[in-house]
C-alpha cells in the first residue's frame, strides 16, 4: 500500500514572484516599507522641516515681507510677556488634562482589565470607542450646550439646590468664569472628555499584561490588597499611564478648536499659530510657535524615559 | 522519646464546584508536619485546585480546611502562614532578584539591612549568590525557578506549596532540581506540598503521594505502596506502566475473572514451552512489538483474549540478544505474589 506522491503545481507567474520574494526577504521588506517611508519622509517630515526652516526667518517690520535670512529674532519674540502667557497657559492646560484623564481612566481601565470577561470586555471596548465614531465638532458643541449657563449641569444643580456649588466653582480666580462653557474649567473638562479614550486604551493594555499569578504571589507573600496595588500593580501599569499621557499632552498642546469654542477668549498655542499664519501673514512666528510643542514633548519624553516608562520596550 | 507527628494540613469533606463542574469532590485527608507530600494526577484532576484552596486563592464550596488545627474559612491568602512557588514563577518583573526575594520580608516591615542579609542567605542556599542585581527577564528558566523558591522560603512559612515548579525545565535540569528540592526540604524541615502530573517525579521525591482523578483521591500512600499495590485500575495505569488482565484472560491464568494488574518488569520472557514453577503464572503468546529503550527493552506480547502484555527486560548483558524477535512465540512467567488484585474501580 503506497501513498502516491502528488506532483508540484505548475509554475505560474504568481508562484515565481512569491518564490523570488521569499528568498530575497530584504526586497519584500523594502517593498512593504517604501510607501509609508515616503509618506513619513516627504509629506510629514519634509513639510515639518519646511515649516521649521521658516522659523529661522523673520518679518521685516516696514515691508511686512518675510526676510529669508538666518536669524534668531523670531525666537526672541516668543519671550515677550504675551507670548509666554500663551505658552504657559497651553502647557498648564495640557498637564491638568493629563492628570484628570489619568485619574478617570485608571478605575475604568482597571475594571476592564481585571474583571470584565468575554462579552463584557467587547462591550467595554465598544463603549470606549463609540464616541470616536461621531464628529469631533459635534461632541465639542454638545459640551458647549451642556456647560452653558442655561445648560443641563446648571439645571440639575439648581434642582438639587446645589446652585451655590456651581457658583462657587465659577468664582474660583483665574480658572473660573461667567459660565462653565466660558471658563478654563470648562475647557479642561472638554479636553479631558475628548482625549479620554486615548488614555484608557494604553492603560488597559498595560494592566492586562500584569499576570494574575504575579498579583496572587504578592498576596501569598503577605501583602494586603492596598499594598499589592501600590507595590506591584501601579509600577507595572505606569508605562501605560505614560503612553496615554503622551497622547493627552501632545494633543492638548496643539489643539486650536476646543479653546476657540469653550473657555475664555485668551488664546492657546494652536490658535496663535493659526492666527499668525493666516490673517497676520507672519509665517516665521507661526513656525516658531510650532516648535514650542515639539520641544516640550521632547523634554517630556526624555523625562518619561528616565522614569523607566519604556522599560517594557 | 517518640516524636509526636503533628498535623500540618487537614481537609475535611472539601468540595469545590465551578457551576456544574466538580473540580474537587468531597476530599478528606491529612498531611503531617515536615513531610514531603505530593498530589499527583492528570490535568483537571483537582490537584491544583486543592493547592489553591490551601493557599487561599479559592474558597471551598463545602467542607473545612484546617492549618495546624485552625479553620481557614474566610482567611485570605495574605494572612495564612503558607507560601507558594507558582508554575510560571510569578516573579515581579519591575524588581531585581534581591528585592524579589526580600519582598515578603519588606511587607513585614523588616529593616532593610536585615532583609537583604536574609535574602542573600537564601540566594546562597539555592546557589544563586551574586545574581542579586539582575532582573527576572535576564535569567534562565532554571534560575527563575530558584528565585521563586528562595522568595517563598525566605519567609520561613510552616508549609510550602509547589505548583508543578519543574514543568518548564529540561530533563537533566529537572532531575537535578528534584534532588536539590528534596535536600532543601530535609534541611529546612518544613512541610512541602508538591503538585505534579509526572509520576516519576512524585515517586522520586515524596514521603507520601495522593493520586487524584476527576476531583477525588483514588489512593494515598508511600511511593512503594502506590507502585506495588495500586488500589484501582486508574492508579495502576497512571503510576508507572502496568498490565491490566481481566475477563477471559484472567480466568485462563488465575482461574477467576477478577481483574488484576502486574508490572512489566516482574514478568520473565522466555522461549516457548519453557517449564514454569508450579505456583507461578504463565501465558504463551506471540511477540507483537519490540522497543529498545537504552537500559531496557520493552516487548509487547499478544497472549490471546484481546490482551497484550508489556514486558520489560533489562539489557544487563549488553544489547538485546537476538533470541527473541517480533513474531516469535514466547512464554511469559511471573510469580503469583506479583499480581495485584484490584478492588472495584472507585468512579
Amino acid at each position: 500500500m503506497s501513498v502516491a506522491v502528488l506532483p508540484m503545481p505548475p509554475a505560474s507567474v504568481g508562484r515565481r514572484v512569491s518564490s523570488f520574494l521569499y528568498t530575497h526577504g530584504w526586497l519584500f521588506l523594502a517593498l512593504l516599507l517604501v510607501p509609508p517611508v515616503l509618506w513619513l519622509g516627504i509629506i510629514y517630515l519634509g513639510s515639518l522641516l519646511a515649516l521649521l526652516l521658516q522659523s529661522f526667518f523673520y518679518i521685516d517690520e516696514f515691508t511686512g515681507q518675510v526676510v529669508q535670512e538666518f536669524s534668531l529674532r523670531t525666537y526672541g519674540q516668543l519671550f515677550t510677556a504675551a507670548n509666554m502667557d500663551v505658552i504657559l497657559r497651553t502647557a498648564t492646560m495640557a498637564a491638568s488634562v493629563t492628570l484628570l484623564d489619568a485619574a478617570i481612566a485608571f478605575p475604568i481601565a482597571y475594571y476592564a482589565a481585571r474583571y470584565a470577561k468575554g462579552r463584557w470586555k467587547a462591550a467595554f471596548y465598544l463603549a470606549v470607542m463609540l464616541p470616536l465614531w461621531s464628529s469631533y465638532l459635534v461632541r465639542v458643541y454638545a459640551w458647549k450646550l451642556i456647560l452653558a449657563k442655561e445648560g443641563i449641569i446648571t439645571w440639575v444643580a439648581t434642582q438639587l439646590h446645589l446652585g451655590w456649588a456651581v457658583d462657587g466653582v465659577l468664582s474660583i480666580p483665574v480658572v473660573g468664569g461667567s459660565s462653565l462653557s466660558a471658563s478654563y474649567i470648562g475647557t479642561w473638562l472638554v479636553f479631558s472628555y475628548i482625549w479620554l479614550p486615548y488614555m484608557i486604551l494604553p492603560l488597559q493594555a498595560a494592566l492586562e499584561r500584569v499576570p494574575r499569578s504575579v498579583i496572587e504571589a504578592s498576596a501569598d507573600l503577605g501583602a494586603r490588597p492596598g499594598e499589592t496595588f501600590r507595590k506591584v500593580i501601579l509600577p507595572l501599569a505606569f508605562p501605560g499611564v505614560v503612553a496615554g499621557s503622551i497622547f493627552t499632552f501632545s494633543l492638548t498642546l496643539g489643539d486650536y478648536i476646543i479653546p476657540g469654542i469653550i473657555g475664555s477668549s485668551r488664546p492657546f498655542i494652536g490658535q496663535v499659530v493659526l492666527q499668525h499664519q493666516g490673517t497676520a501673514g507672519n509665517i516665521p512666528l507661526a513656525a516658531a510657535f510650532t516648535v514650542v510643542p515639539i520641544a516640550i514633548m521632547a523634554v517630556y519624553l526624555w523625562i518619561a524615559k528616565r522614569l523607566g516608562a519604556f522599560h517594557a520596550l | 522519646m517518640a516524636k509526636q507527628a503533628t498535623t500540618a494540613i487537614e481537609f475535611a469533606g472539601v468540595s469545590r464546584h465551578f457551576a456544574e463542574v466538580r473540580a474537587v469532590d468531597a476530599v478528606t485527608f491529612t498531611i503531617a508536619d515536615g513531610e514531603f507530600f505530593s498530589m499527583l494526577g492528570p490535568s483537571g484532576s483537582g490537584k491544583t485546585t486543592c493547592l489553591r484552596l490551601i493557599a487561599g486563592f479559592e474558597r471551598p464550596t463545602e467542607g473545612r480546611i484546617l492549618l495546624h488545627g485552625r479553620d481557614m474559612a474566610g482567611v485570605p491568602p495574605f494572612e495564612r502562614d503558607v507560601n507558594t512557588v507558582f508554575q510560571d514563577y510569578a516573579l515581579f518583573p519591575h524588581m531585581n532578584v534581591r528585592d524579589n526575594v526580600a519582598y515578603g520580608l519588606m511587607i513585614r516591615k523588616m529593616p532593610r539591612a536585615e532583609r537583604y542579609a536574609r535574602a542573600h542567605e537564601m540566594l546562597e542556599m539555592v546557589k544563586l549568590s551574586g545574581l542579586g542585581e539582575r532582573r527576572p527577564g535576564q535569567l534562565s528558566g532554571g534560575q527563575r525557578q530558584r528565585v521563586a523558591l528562595a522568595r517563598a522560603l525566605v519567609n520561613r512559612p510552616s508549609v510550602l506549596l509547589l505548583d508543578e515548579p519543574l514543568g518548564a525545565l529540561d530533563l537533566k535540569l529537572r532531575e537535578q532540581m528534584q534532588e536539590e528540592l528534596k535536600a532543601i526540604q530535609r534541611q529546612v524541615g518544613i512541610t512541602f506540598i508538591y503538585v505534579t502530573h509526572d509520576q516519576g517525579e512524585a515517586l522520586a521525591m515524596s514521603d507520601r503521594i495522593a493520586v487524584f482523578n476527576h476531583g477525588r483521591i483514588e489512593q494515598i500512600g508511600a511511593p512503594a505502596e502506590i507502585y506495588d499495590r495500586p488500589a484501582t485500575e486508574f492508579v495502576a495505569g497512571f503510576v508507572g506502566v502496568s498490565n491490566l488482565i481481566e475477563g477471559a484472560a484472567a480466568e485462563r491464568i488465575l482461574g477467576s475473572s477478577r481483574s488484576f494488574t502486574v508490572r512489566p518488569e516482574r514478568i520473565r520472557i522466555a522461549a516457548s514451552g519453557t517449564a514454569s514453577p508450579g505456583d507461578a503464572c504463565s501465558a504463551e503468546g506471540r511477540v507483537a512489538g519490540l522497543s529498545f529503550l537504552g537500559a531496557t527493552t520493552r516487548y509487547k506480547v499478544d497472549i490471546g483474549n484481546g490482551t497484550e502484555l508489556s514486558v520489560i527486560r533489562q539489557n544487563s548483558d549488553g544489547l538485546p540478544s537476538d533470541d527473541i524477535g517480533v513474531g516469535d512465540t514466547v512464554r511469559l512467567i511471573w510469580e503469583k505474589r506479583q499480581n495485584n488484585m484490584l478492588a472495584a474501580d472507585k468512579r
